[in-house]
């Protein structure tokens, strides 16, 4: 095999959904977003993956429908090309290459041939407005580099750029001043807030702007929550403004709807608030979003709206307020203390996700599979406020249960513990809690790990905790003559001379619990709880204890914070080998011997996966990031591959993901695994490219029925029906704007008439 | 999305008994009447039909008494000698009775003077019963035997011999007129059949059998005798099914409540334990102040009737549940009006809308919906809730401070609001379980008070009090602190010792091995 020489790391799904405004096709069927180097096509009512756009080579920066032909789509990315997709087959039509980075695009229906973007020229801070003139040509790939500068020294995120009245003019904020450039006159106006020039605290920056469709109006969101209204701007002397407050904080994002009537506006709350007729007064609320509001955007048919979010979701939500659809990517806004893990019901990899919650995310599918309220509480989002944090999890008994510990420190003195855990419910498909442990400790607990023996009857959990105490929970009979339950009970404290419990392990076969205070580790036997031996090194705290599995289970391996990698033979209670290597993550393939051990250096951090049966590593990965690993896990592949290579072999039955800093998930692979993701159904086709009304409900159902009635009177006779698209009365009443129609009243009776059936058609 | 999250409510696990469907039942009676009888009450027995009045066997008298009568509306008291075992039959319209002298006498409800005498026991009887078919009584007696009688012509059907000491109980079936069961002080239970003139199934009960009871399907049979109560399958032929201990005296009367889904046996310990009948576990207990030896229970389980040794009756009525209803009710949509097209079934065209289910959100949850932080806080140093449910107004207080706003909620109060607060902190703030919140709570209303402090004597004294209190708590955890030191110290000399001695003990055994080996 020819790809086996190129296993590399790759970036592996769970890329930001709420990096650009996401955009609706015409019609309202579909929502496009930005996902990493893709463009995602959406269905606005299944939520489902219709299409993925691959062809950039870097970061889309933009998206939009072409103006003159809404089947397409323009895309725009840092690799400098802008492209043309049609994306109801997912096909690339064309490449417009500009050179530059392009951070941002916009189309304007009455530019004939161009787009504008962002490009950043010359020093770090400076972007432009350029326009860009795309050439014609029936060739794939073609130069566009005619490009035009409209506003200079403007922000670098799009949301601070706002085309205005079918493209008469372009509004860019930066800082304290709101820019408007008006095409035909050529001419730049600015307006700075009066109150910025004085006070220098005052936080009234701009963050957003939106411009009214039909009207000279412009909206701005600023840094104090504030929304100003200003008109009359082409006069530089006789502007006005008004203002709309109602959030606290920041506005993120600002819509106007497409009619112009209501403006929409969020911020930090994760409210949704629509101001109609732009009066402080009526205003409607959409609250409990989930996380703060990135963007916002208004399909062109009027129908949806939709809302990215910090945690990487979108929300397509109806005109009336009513949230119908949710796009969920990885969630990477929270810290991560749970680390990675697998759930072994569905695959699916589990971490901290939405405040309080635990997500599932399918690998495969790149889809948040769902979220388990684990705090169950009020989430409230302010600043500087200690939220009650879910610091660990676990899953044990082939996922029937799930182990979580929350807490929350206000003071040194003041914790909040809990331990909550979860049985798996058949019926339900889902957890539901069990016992809740209210100070399970009296410090913060550090480890916790179930026994996963095959032969253990009884579910066993083990907490380590900073007080100096591991204890023991079994699951015990709960019921009475009343109802049948079980609950967590502890079994069992052990602790070794007052020192901090860091880690505790399992052995494979449940029979030793491996728990480690500060340098020392110790061995229980499980089955009485007796101190069977103990290990110490004097080379730092234990960071990381774990046993070797299946022919090498007599060893035990120990990573210290002063980088000392230690392994013990059980069978002999001494130290087989050591080395010196500053492990961060040490993670045990639960399909074959291995261990996977990712070491931390100035440089970047290295990956060795070795047996501890032999101290020579099988295979070693240098620079597998620049960052700091974080977390890493294996996860068990479905279908085993087959490398024949010696040095990929580990790969075959499981595959290695590991989390950086910053939180992107990446694995070892031959390709990208977003290569690899597959759209569910391709068959989702864009058939009729209108939205559907009510009255297309009415009419399309008259239809229908009429059709039956024909079929069951005349079942032999072949009857020619006037379809109502034939009738040109109905097609002009249709077809014609509403605004160039006669009255209602005159076009009424000539409707009507035209729907009867006469009788010389029936016969 | 998600709608909002109502507060959580810690809770604790109540100390005491478990509060369980069981015992919500069992002590929703009155607290009891209790009549004075003559002597020790040795059976009570409730007539099975309306208006269900019981007959009082005590001494040489009976007494039937209405349901909330406290006075007896009958008496027969044409007994020579002590009176035993006073039954209803099926009807309601007869009444049997033993005596001490040996005969058992049939009584109209509406006579005075006995119907029949059956004379034939030459000891005294202490057990009649009818039959199913309400025209035999059996009797058992001190003289070993247990007798058939036919009322209508008051003879002696059968006897039968085969109790080798006294019968004390019995029970007839009340399915099937021929079969009946006595129990004995021989510490047997026998099944006799009218038909065979011989007991078809004997059993050993293994203490003298002071009750016995057949559950109405006749299927099992319960005996109590000494401490046990024994349950016997006679299908099975008489197999023991489960045997109770759960009296520390003898057991004296057994009843079955009126579902037939709990048992009572009522004990000369003075209680009345009530088992279920599916489990035979415990699920409630009645503390008496005698002994007992007699129970019933009427109709529907209405009242529970208990005599006694020292001769009081005591009668516990069943709560009514009436009385609440009579309270005013505001008025609510009539019930038809939730449940309104619920079953509608959906045509072809029809579009669904469904309406989301609204949630119930207690007073203070729907204040803090709407951040009103300080109105959530004052509804829950209400009095009713602070005494009652001091774990709601804790949980409150957790909340507001987790979302940091505990200070502003306590902030701005005036001296009977400020000292509602304070009252509560005095009650619970030496709670080990609410400490941790309530102090912080305190600290916050320090800082705000200070200032105005000296202003309102009301307000003062309760700053001194629990600054008392916070005082005695400190000394009193130095105690506890001290206590647990010395403790400490004494288990490590405990331990010290106990393992040199197992040591030597070791030692000493191995030698001995040694010893043996050479």
């Amino acid at each position: 095999m020819v790809a086996e020489e190129s296993v590399r790391v790759v970036r592996c799904g769970g890329s930001e959904l709420n990096f650009r405004r996401a955009v609706f096709s015409a019609d309202s069927k579909y929502i496009f977003c930005v996902s990493g180097d893709f463009v995602k096509v959406h269905s606005t009512a299944t939520e489902e993956c219709v299409h993925i756009l691959q062809g950039h080579r870097n970061l889309v920066t933009g998206i939009q429908l072409n103006p003159h032909n809404h089947l397409q789509l323009y895309s725009c990315s840092f690799d400098g090309t802008i492209k043309l997709w049609d994306y109801v087959d997912g096909i690339l039509i064309k490449t417009f290459v500009v050179g530059h980075k392009l951070h941002a695009l916009f189309t304007v229906t009455c530019a004939e041939d161009s787009v504008f973007v962002i490009i950043n020229k010359g020093k770090q801070d400076i972007f432009q407005l350029v326009s860009v003139k795309l050439p014609k040509s029936s060739s794939q790939e073609i130069e566009a580099k005619e490009l035009s500068c409209v506003l200079d020294y403007i922000n670098q995120s799009p949301k601070c750029i706002a085309f205005g009245n079918e493209g008469e003019y372009v509004a860019a904020v930066r800082d304290f001043y709101l820019s408007v450039y008006f095409f035909k006159k050529k001419t730049t106006s600015r307006f700075t807030l009066s109150s910025s020039r004085n006070k220098k605290h005052a936080k009234n920056n701009f963050t957003c702007v939106a411009c009214h469709p039909k009207e000279d109006c412009i909206a701005t969101g600023h840094k104090d929550g504030k929304i100003r209204l200003w008109r009359n701007f082409d006069d530089d002397k006789k502007y006005t403004y008004t203002c709309l407050h109602w959030h606290h904080d920041m506005v993120m994002d600002l819509a106007f709807s497409v009619t112009g009537t209501s403006l929409l506006s969020g911020g930090r709350e994760s409210v949704l608030v629509e101001w109609r007729d732009a009066t402080e007064k009526n205003k409607e609320f959409l609250p409990r979003l989930g996380a703060t509001i990135e963007h916002i955007s208004v399909s062109p048919a009027g129908d949806l709206f939709c809302t990215s979010h910090s945690d990487n979701k979108i929300i397509v939500i109806h005109r009336n307020l009513e949230a119908s659809a949710v796009i969920q990517g990885l969630v990477k806004d929270s810290n991560i203390f749970t680390g990675l893990m697998v759930d072994p019901r569905t695959k699916a990899l589990v971490l901290n996700g939405k405040p309080g919650h635990l997500q599932f995310y399918s690998l495969q599918h790149d889809k948040q599979l769902y979220n388990l309220d684990i705090i169950q509480q009020e989430y409230i989002n302010d600043y500087g406020l200690i939220q009650i944090e879910l610091t660990k999890a676990a899953f044990g008994c082939y996922g029937n249960w799930l182990a979580t510990v929350e807490q929350r420190q206000e003071k040194e003195t003041e914790l909040e513990l809990q331990m909550k855990l979860w049985m798996y419910n058949k019926k339900t498909q889902g957890f539901v809690l069990n016992t809740k442990v209210n100070m399970p400790h009296e410090d913060h607990i550090t480890a916790l790990c179930f026994c996963n023996a095959e032969k253990s009857e009884t579910p066993t959990l083990v907490t380590a905790s900073k007080d100096g105490h591991f204890k023991v929970w079994i699951l015990t009979d709960d019921s009475d003559i009343y109802k049948k339950a079980v609950a967590w009970t502890c079994d069992f404290v052990g602790s070794y001379h007052k020192y901090q419990a860091t880690n505790c392990c399992f052995s494979e076969d449940g029979s030793l619990l491996a728990v480690s205070f500060e340098e020392i580790v110790t061995i229980w036997d499980s089955e009485t709880w007796e101190l069977k031996c103990t290990f110490c090194q004097r080379a730092g705290k234990i960071r990381h204890l774990c046993f070797g599995r299946l022919t090498c289970s007599k060893y035990l391996l120990g990573a210290t914070e002063n980088g000392i990698l230690c392994c013990w033979n059980l069978l002999s209670c001494a130290l087989e080998w050591s080395t010196k290597l500053n492990v961060r993550v040490m993670e045990p393939d639960p399909n074959s011997e291995n261990i996977a051990a990712v070491s931390q250096s100035s440089v970047g951090s290295d990956l060795f996966v070795f047996k501890p049966s032999e101290p020579r590593p099988l295979y070693i990965q240098k620079n597998i990031s620049r960052e700091e690993v974080q977390w890493g896990v294996f996860v068990p592949r479905d279908v085993p591959e087959s490398f024949t290579s010696e040095a990929y072999q580990w790969l075959n039955r499981s595959q290695f993901y590991f989390l950086t800093k910053s939180q992107s998930l990446l694995t070892f692979s031959t390709k990208s695994p977003e290569e690899k993701l597959t759209p569910t159904s391709k068959q989702l086709l864009a058939e009729e490219s209108l939205p559907t009304t009510p009255f297309y409900f009415i009419l399309g159902k008259h239809r229908e029925k009429q059709d039956e009635k024909i079929n069951k009177a005349f079942e032999s006779e072949l009857v020619q029906l006037p379809l109502t698209e034939n009738i040109p009365a109905i097609s002009e009443l249709l077809h014609t704007p509403a605004h160039v129609l006669p009255s209602a009243s005159l076009l009424c009776s000539k409707f009507v008439n035209s729907l009867l059936l006469s009788k010389e058609t029936k016969r | 999305m998600a709608g909002y999250k109502p507060v959580a409510i810690q809770t604790y696990p109540v100390l005491g008994e478990k509060i369980t469907q069981d015992t919500l039942y069992w002590n929703n009676y009155k607290t009891p009447v209790q009549i004075k009888e003559f002597g020790a009450v040795s059976k009570v027995d409730f007539s099975p039909q309306p208006p269900y009045n019981y007959a009082v066997t005590a001494s040489s008298r009976i007494h039937i008494y209405g349901r909330y009568s406290q006075e007896p509306i009958k008496t027969f008291s044409r007994f020579k000698d002590t009176a035993y075992c006073a039954t209803f039959r099926q009807d309601g319209r007869l009444l049997v009775a033993g005596s001490e002298d040996g005969g058992v006498q049939l009584f109209d409800i509406t006579g005075r003077a006995p119907l029949r005498q059956f004379e034939g026991h030459t000891k005294a009887v202490h057990t009649v019963d009818f039959t199913a078919d309400k025209y035999h009584v059996v009797s058992g007696a001190d003289d070993y035997t247990v007798k058939l009688w036919d009322i209508p012509n008051s003879k002696e059907i059968l006897t039968f011999r085969e109790h080798s000491d006294y019968v004390r109980c019995g029970c007839a079936s009340k399915l099937n007129p021929d079969l009946f069961v006595t129990g004995s002080y021989d510490h047997t239970l026998k099944m006799f059949d009218a038909r065979t003139n011989k007991s078809v199934i004997s059993v050993e009960h293994g203490q003298p059998v002071e009750s016995v009871l057949l559950f109405p399907s006749g299927g099992l049979l319960v005996s109590a005798g000494g401490r046990y109560v024994k349950i016997w399958d006679i299908l099975k032929g008489g197999q023991l099914l489960v045997s109770l201990k759960n009296h520390h005296k003898t057991v004296t009367c057994l009843y079955l409540s009126s579902s037939g889904q709990r048992l009572l046996s009522g004990s000369l310990d003075r209680k009345v334990k009530i088992y279920s009948t599916t489990s035979y576990k415990v699920v409630h207990s009645f503390d008496y102040a005698a002994s007992i030896l007699s129970l019933a229970l009427a109709h529907d389980d209405e009242t529970i009737v208990v005599g006694m040794t020292n001769g009081i009756l005591s009668v516990k009525h069943r709560k009514s549940e009436a009385k609440k209803d009579s309270l005013p009710r505001r008025r609510r949509p009539a019930y038809r009006t939730f449940i309104k097209g619920k079953n509608y079934m959906r045509q072809r065209d029809d579009i669904l809308i469904n309406r989301p289910s609204k949630k119930h959100l207690e007073l203070y949850d729907r204040d803090l919906k709407n951040f009103r932080v300080s109105k959530a806080l004052d509804r829950v140093l209400e009095p009713t809730c602070t005494i009652k449910t001091p774990e709601i107004t804790v949980s409150i207080i957790k909340e507001l401070n987790r979302r940091g706003v505990l200070a502003n909620a306590l902030a701005g109060r005036d001296e009977k609001e400020i000292s509602r607060v304070l009252n509560f902190l005095i009650r619970n703030l030496s709670q080990p379980r609410f400490a941790p919140v309530l102090i912080n709570a305190a600290e916050i209303i320090i800082d705000i008070y200070l200032p105005v402090i000296g202003q309102s004597p009301v307000v003062d004294k309760k700053f001194l009090l629990l600054q008392g209190l916070v005082e005695k708590e400190i000394d009193y955890q130095r105690e506890l602190l001290e206590t647990l030191g010395m403790m400490d110290m004494l288990f490590a000399t405990m331990t010290r010792k106990e393992s040199t001695s197992v040591l030597q003990h070791a030692s000493d055994g191995f030698l001995e091995n040694k010893k043996v080996e050479s």
